[in-house]
């Protein structure tokens, strides 16, 4: 399969080439010939849902033990390879996938691609390692405990999705525990493969030098099969943690469309309304009138098949009810008395962060690669301004109206429960 | 090459540009010398307080206006403020030049509401609450008091909620007007600039500033005493905390030090996140979570902080591999192959940071706020690739040798031992 996507306008010119390699796996390369460096995005569909039930973590132990020696090089030779190329590298797992992200000077790039293909295709997940590996994350684990804020965020997300699809990469104190080599070895054997699999690659880069790297890092890779779907089991409830802390956090969140609906847009518009900006609803209304707290937000998180928007504020007990009911009121009243300047805040602001995410390659290989995943198909940057410029303020105020944010899920971490709505409120 | 422009004004503002007509943004940030180290006790955490009110409104815009006209701009626009310096900044796409460049010098020129004021100290007592429950819970903090004192370099940042609860409106309209004076300000740009045009609207906006009231200097602390809601203690108690969290310090280069470089490379071979002596010790083997170091250069002072969070019991047992790696360096220097991989690594970070207008501000400007100092991509480049193994072995026997102070935040249950 081959397509190519050439649209030029005044600011940018998109040029995203897109190909399929024989085993599955999407290789995407935007050039961007004014910058001085490159990057990729490789994602592999070795997820948190790859897990086996019990082994909550693995997705996360096995791309830390890959990491630990691959091709000719130990742990240590890879890390004082990567630096000297001077690669600016990130790694972590979430619900579908497992990536690796790497920017760098653009003549670093031939040589990185090498390098990740050696990591992701021989590496030797060194049994030796296994326990520093485990505890690491054990460490990353004790040190979530210590976040009030995360430790909502996160026991939401489980309350939002499910057991199975709201699982956290950090795993659990439990199942790290369980995890031996055997296991390293099944999950990496039968879940990292070109199969299903994305690389973007963007920057100081020419379209055909970008797939004849590609090729020859990954097109002799075995393939495999994706991971099938699993149902989302959220539930409408509400949990409080206590805790003798200095503030009450409070989380919530409601189901929605992800990333790739048809709808996706008038549903981020309303909820940039709420919460992009310091002129946004909540912002305003919860902290710059009020004086409620210091953090007020929420935000749009997507799965491939589901979504959610996650709220969070953070204050001292006494004014926590009240926080959260002015910050309830706020979405349930989004409607009803929206403004057209509300709406062209929100797209100056996302057609601004566009136009200047042409100033990193990093950004756009990771947007190349969540775009094809989510939607199946790189979007120009030029594409998405022309989505957003043209959505009008009706179209906003009959989507929120129709589907009125409802079925909340709470969590709240501090010294007193709060009085949350029921289900039916 | 970018280019770089600078100005002062007749009424002392200074302007500094590193102008790249190819960036798709322009970046503007007004940096003004006023940090908690500027402050008295009374004053304390007002310059993080002013920070807040300046979003509070002006002569011709209510505090709605001016958080709705940053939105306008569709920029990212923010502000913070530290010990020696509050800043207020905004990356946009350079057709909003004028229009920010209005708003901004506006908001430097803020009504000081009383009743603003009472609803922002809410705010602020907020944020005091919300930091409390945050690892490190204040250790580094404390540790600032611990070592600089609790004045001057040591006065924390955000006051006390004593401090907050008792501040005055009138107290912070004569701070601001004792420091924001236009030799105190710098505005400084970087990427897709109009400099001329920069230059000309802020010698408009800024023309009145020369006139503001001169207040009295507040009488000095009586350094006898503590500030209100200030300890000392080596160890902060922290409920229900799982981890413990160390804090050390010792003396560090300045910002105008020339051995700032190899003080940095020096740390990165340490105590990088990745590859670094520390990391291959302690984070790649699960012993800590964090152990690392890192410079912190002041105007006039610097400082050196290694920090390091690990389970309680192994505290002492990491401690003494921390100690022993110091010891180390300063004994056996560093190796010439270490030496080439950090150097490599942070000529490339210097690179990569270089692409986004919005990352250059932040140096431009404190640089030339406090040092009347410019340094370009070239130069920090250059800087870093002449250093060599004597140079950086060097900087660990002048600051790895300093004395040591440390400050532990841990479950209020846990004993330290070692």
């Amino acid at each position: 399969m081959r397509n190519s996507t050439l649209i030029t306008s005044n600011t940018t010119a998109t040029n995203i080439r897109t190909e399929t390699l024989a085993n599955g796996m999407t290789v995407l390369i935007q050039p961007m010939p004014w910058l001085r460096t490159a990057a990729f995005s490789l994602a592999l569909r070795a997820g948190i849902k790859s897990e086996p039930e019990p082994l909550n973590g693995l997705a996360s132990l096995v791309c830390e033990m890959v990491q630990r020696g691959a091709g000719h090089y130990n742990s240590r030779e890879l890390v004082a390879i990567q630096d000297n190329l001077g690669i600016d590298r990130s790694s972590g797992v979430s619900t579908g996938m497992a990536s690796f992200g790497a920017a760098m000077p653009s003549q670093s790039l031939p040589e990185a691609l090498k390098l990740y293909a050696d990591i992701v295709r021989r590496p030797h997940l060194p049994g030796d390692q296994l326990d520093d590996a485990r505890m690491m994350m054990i460490q990353e684990l004790r040190a979530m405990e210590d976040e009030p804020t995360q430790r909502v965020m996160r026991r939401l997300r489980e309350l939002h999705y499910g057991p199975r699809l709201g699982r956290s990469h950090y795993g659990t104190m439990e199942a790290l525990k369980q995890i031996a080599e055997r296991d390293v070895r099944e999950f990496y054997q039968t879940h990292y493969h070109a199969g299903g699999a994305i690389l973007g690659i963007a920057g100081d880069i020419d379209g055909d030098q970008g797939l004849q790297l590609a090729e020859a890092a990954f097109g002799d890779w075995k393939t495999g099969p994706e991971e099938p779907s699993f149902p989302v089991e959220g539930q409408a409830v509400y949990e409080h943690i206590e805790l003798p802390s200095s503030q009450t956090h409070i989380g919530f969140a409601f189901a929605s469309i992800p990333y790739g609906h048809p709808e996706y847009f008038k549903m981020r518009a309303g909820v940039g309304i709420l919460s992009d900006g310091m002129s946004s609803r909540l912002f305003d209304r919860v902290r710059e009138q009020r004086g409620l707290c210091y953090t007020v937000a929420a935000s749009c998180h997507s799965l491939k098949n589901a979504g959610g928007v996650f709220g969070y504020a953070g204050t001292t007990p006494e004014r926590a009810q009240e926080t959260l009911d002015v910050t309830l009121h706020e979405i349930a009243n989004l409607t009803s008395d929206l403004q057209p300047g509300e709406l062209d805040r929100w797209k100056v602001r996302i057609e601004s962060a566009l136009i200047m995410e042409q100033e990193s390659s990093a950004s756009r290989a990771s947007s190349l690669v969540s775009d094809q995943y989510q939607l199946g198909r790189a979007l120009t940057t030029e594409e998405l301004e022309s989505k957003i410029e043209s959505l009008a303020l009706d179209d906003v105020r009959n989507y929120w109206d129709q589907h009125q944010p409802g079925d909340y899920r709470f969590v709240t971490l501090g010294p007193q429960a709060l009085q949350a709505p029921s289900p039916a409120a | 090459m970018p280019e770089f422009r600078s100005v002062t004004l007749p009424s002392g503002l200074r302007i500094a540009a590193e102008i790249d007509s190819r960036s798709y943004s322009a970046a503007f940030g007004y940096f003004v010398r006023a940090g908690s180290r500027d402050e008295v006790d009374c004053e304390s955490g007002l310059s993080h307080f002013l920070e807040h009110m300046m979003f509070k409104g002006t002569a011709s815009r209510s505090a709605a206006d001016v958080n709705r006209e940053l939105d306008e701009l569709g920029g990212q626009s923010n502000a913070f403020t530290t010990e020696e310096q509050t800043v207020y900044y905004s990356t946009v796409l350079p057709k909003y030049q004028d229009r920010l460049l209005d708003l901004l010098s506006d908001m430097l020129d803020p009504i000081l509401d009383a009743e603003e004021f009472e609803t922002e100290r809410q705010v602020i007592l907020e944020e005091i609450a919300k930091y409390e429950d945050q690892p490190p819970f204040g250790a580094f903090e404390r540790m600032m008091e611990v070592h600089f004192g609790p004045r001057g370099l040591g006065r924390r940042v955000l006051g006390t909620a004593e401090s907050i609860q008792s501040m005055t409106v009138e107290r912070m309209r004569d701070y601001f007007h004792r420091r924001y004076r236009p030799e105190n300000i710098v505005l400084a740009a970087s990427g897709n600039v109009d400099f001329d045009a920069m230059v000309d609207a802020v010698s408009q906006h800024s023309r009145s500033w020369c006139s503001r009231p001169q207040p009295a200097v507040p009488s000095a602390d009586d350094s006898g005493s503590l500030p209100p809601g200030i300890q000392l203690d080596r160890t902060l108690p922290i409920a229900d905390a799982f981890q413990a969290y160390c804090v050390s310090i010792a003396g560090g280069p300045t910002m105008k030090s020339d051995d700032r470089y190899a003080a940095r490379v020096l740390a990165s071979i340490i105590g990088d996140e990745g590859g670094s002596r520390l990391f291959w010790e302690l984070i790649d083997t699960g012993r800590a979570e964090v152990a690392t170091v890192w410079p912190q250069e002041f105007t006039d002072t610097g400082a050196w902080f290694t920090y390091m969070i690990c389970a309680p019991e192994d505290v002492a047992a990491n401690q003494r591999v921390i100690d022993e790696v110091i010891h180390s360096a300063v004994e056996n220097g560093v190796q010439q192959s270490e030496l080439e991989q950090a150097v490599n690594k942070a000529t490339a970070g210097c690179i990569m940071q270089s692409e986004r207008p919005g990352n250059r501000l932040f140096g431009l400007g404190s640089r030339w706020l406090m040092c009347d100092d410019y340094v370009n991509v070239d130069e920090t480049l250059q800087r870093l690739r002449a250093l060599d193994v004597d140079a950086v072995s060097v900087a660990a026997r002048k600051y790895l040798t300093t004395p040591i102070e440390r400050v532990f935040a841990v479950g209020a249950e846990v004993e330290l031992s070692g």
